[in-house]
């Protein structure tokens, strides 16, 4: 295996780690609906990118920036409601996405696929996933109280207006951080099928965060496998085409399905 | 020395004025009662006095203020996998106090170790208001504002509750300001009432100022009140308004 691919490879599974920890948090905060579809405001950016020939890392932060501003300033109580807010504007990003990406790059945009890395990257990708851990494992106090009753929270001290935007920006650059292995329309569900499988699984907080984080790595790690020994599998006259994202979300849900099996204590 | 002075306060809810031109104060030791009917604005006032919603006029609390807050009603998931534990364990993280230094905050709310390694949705109404008043004790306050600590409980649970908050009042030597529908607390327990709708209607020790023509201007002509005079025991009735 070649430097770049290694580099590729770890950096997707510490952030499947990360993802882990950040869905546990959106799963509890009941944001698991704009969580799955947060990433799709990824994809306008992404495509404009393409369609000048920058970088689609910048044109995907730079509307996903300006998304989690508009669900913050939703959340903050305006006019809208969230759920309205999902149901237009984030199946309209979309839409748009899907007309200004040139169709060549559509696919991957969508559903992402296996980059390699140069050092660099990588090196600016692994201070992303230490940011987003760092900031979980520094607020998690905060965050514990705010989820809880953020009307108490805020008689604790807690400006939770300003705890909330921090959340949901470190949520977006976990989604930025996948977007390239999983697509836009994919993951999202990387932050929160394995969150779900967790507080399947658990009824304390940190294993809840712990299996959350494991099923998360556990994902992403098994639909490697598959997608490196079996990219095109012909079952009868059926090939059915594995490509990476689709199977680590495919695995992911699997094990979510799995969890449904046992039964909480 | 008073812990609370509040000077023409005006409280005002998407344009609407919730809370109208309302003095009080509020002295060590006090144990005030807010009673008034549905949307008189009662906690409206509470989150005012705790700084979570804007107003005009003065509120101004003694820099020696510790604040306890216990609201109304809190919708815990009932899957959230936190429990008191974990709630009291981030707080005094936030607040800085040692876990050592709230240890006798469990047994003096009446919460066990079980009921403290519970899912704080698992939990029955009585030890989740418990748990509320414990969280609200972290960080030795010196003024407890309880709003309708008693909302969600059967009657047994609502008198628990009640003498857990006059024990506390009296070992901690708290001030406290508790919203309440109900009146017999109120003549129990409260040093002085505040009624009010909108604007304060009367304000004074309860056996003086709960008349029945006050108490009339309050929740309107159809309310009649009957004070029975044995002991302490008041009931109430009301034909529109509910009070328990």
């Amino acid at each position: 295996m070649t430097a770049p691919a290694l580099y590729s490879i770890i950096l997707v599974l510490l952030t499947a780690f990360a993802a882990g920890l950040v869905g546990s948090f959106a799963l509890m905060k009941r944001m698991s609906l704009a969580g799955d579809v947060i990433s799709h405001i990824a994809l306008p950016g992404l495509g404009l990118a393409l369609l000048f020939h920058f970088n689609p890392l910048f044109g995907a932060a730079a509307t996903l920036f300006l998304g989690t501003l508009l669900i913050w300033r939703l959340q903050q109580g305006g006019t809208l409601t969230t759920d309205v807010a999902i149901g237009v504007i984030f199946t309209a990003a979309l839409a748009i996405g899907t007309l200004v990406t040139p169709s060549e790059d559509l696919i991957e945009a969508l559903f992402g696929g296996f980059q390699s890395l140069t050092l660099p990257w990588f090196l600016l990708g692994v201070l992303a996933v230490s940011g987003i851990i760092t900031f979980i494992y520094a607020f998690r106090h905060k965050l514990i109280l705010a989820l809880f009753s953020p009307e108490l929270a805020a008689a604790t001290g807690i400006n939770v207006a300003r705890l909330d935007l921090y959340y949901l920006l470190i949520f977006s650059l976990t989604i930025l951080l996948g977007l390239r292995f999983l697509g836009a329309l994919l993951v999202g569900a990387l932050i929160i099928v394995p969150a779900a499988t967790g507080r399947q699984l658990t009824h304390t907080l940190p294993a809840f965060l712990t299996a959350s984080s494991t099923t998360s790595v556990l994902s992403v790690a098994i639909g490697f496998l598959i997608n490196s020994y079996y990219s095109h599998l012909t079952l009868g006259s059926v090939t059915l085409n594995l490509s990476l994202g689709p199977a680590i979300i495919s695995v992911a849900t699997v094990l979510f399905l799995l969890s449904l099996l046992r039964r909480k204590a | 020395m008073n812990l609370l002075t509040v000077k023409n306060l005006y409280v005002p809810i998407e344009g609407k004025v919730i809370v109208e031109n309302l003095s009080f104060n509020l002295g060590q030791s006090d144990r005030l009662s807010i009673v008034g009917p549905n949307g008189a604005g009662k906690t409206v006032l509470l989150k005012a006095l705790l700084g979570l919603i804007p107003y005009s006029g003065e509120i101004v609390w003694d820099p020696t203020a510790r604040i306890g807050y216990v609201p109304q009603k809190i919708d815990a998931d009932r899957h959230l996998p936190l429990t008191y534990t974990d709630l009291f364990n981030s707080k005094c993280r936030i607040l800085k106090v040692a876990a050592e230094q709230i240890e006798e905050i469990p047994p003096s709310v009446g919460l066990t170790k079980e009921v403290l390694a519970t899912p704080v949705g698992h939990l029955s109404g009585g030890y989740f208001q418990r748990g509320l008043i414990g969280f609200a004790l972290i960080g030795k306050p010196n003024v407890l504002l309880l709003d309708e600590p008693t909302a969600s409980l059967d009657e047994p649970g609502e008198e628990h509750i009640y003498e857990l908050i006059h024990r506390l009042q009296e070992q901690y030597k708290l001030a406290v300001i508790t919203v309440s529908h109900d009146l017999s607390f109120v003549y129990r327990y409260a040093s002085s009432v505040l009624c009010l709708n909108k604007q304060s209607v009367c304000i004074g020790p309860p056996q003086e100022v709960l008349t029945t023509e006050i108490l009339e201007k309050l929740y309107g002509p159809s309310f009649s009140y009957y004070l029975h005079d044995h002991g302490d025991k008041v009931h109430s009735e009301t034909e529109s308004t509910s009070f328990r």
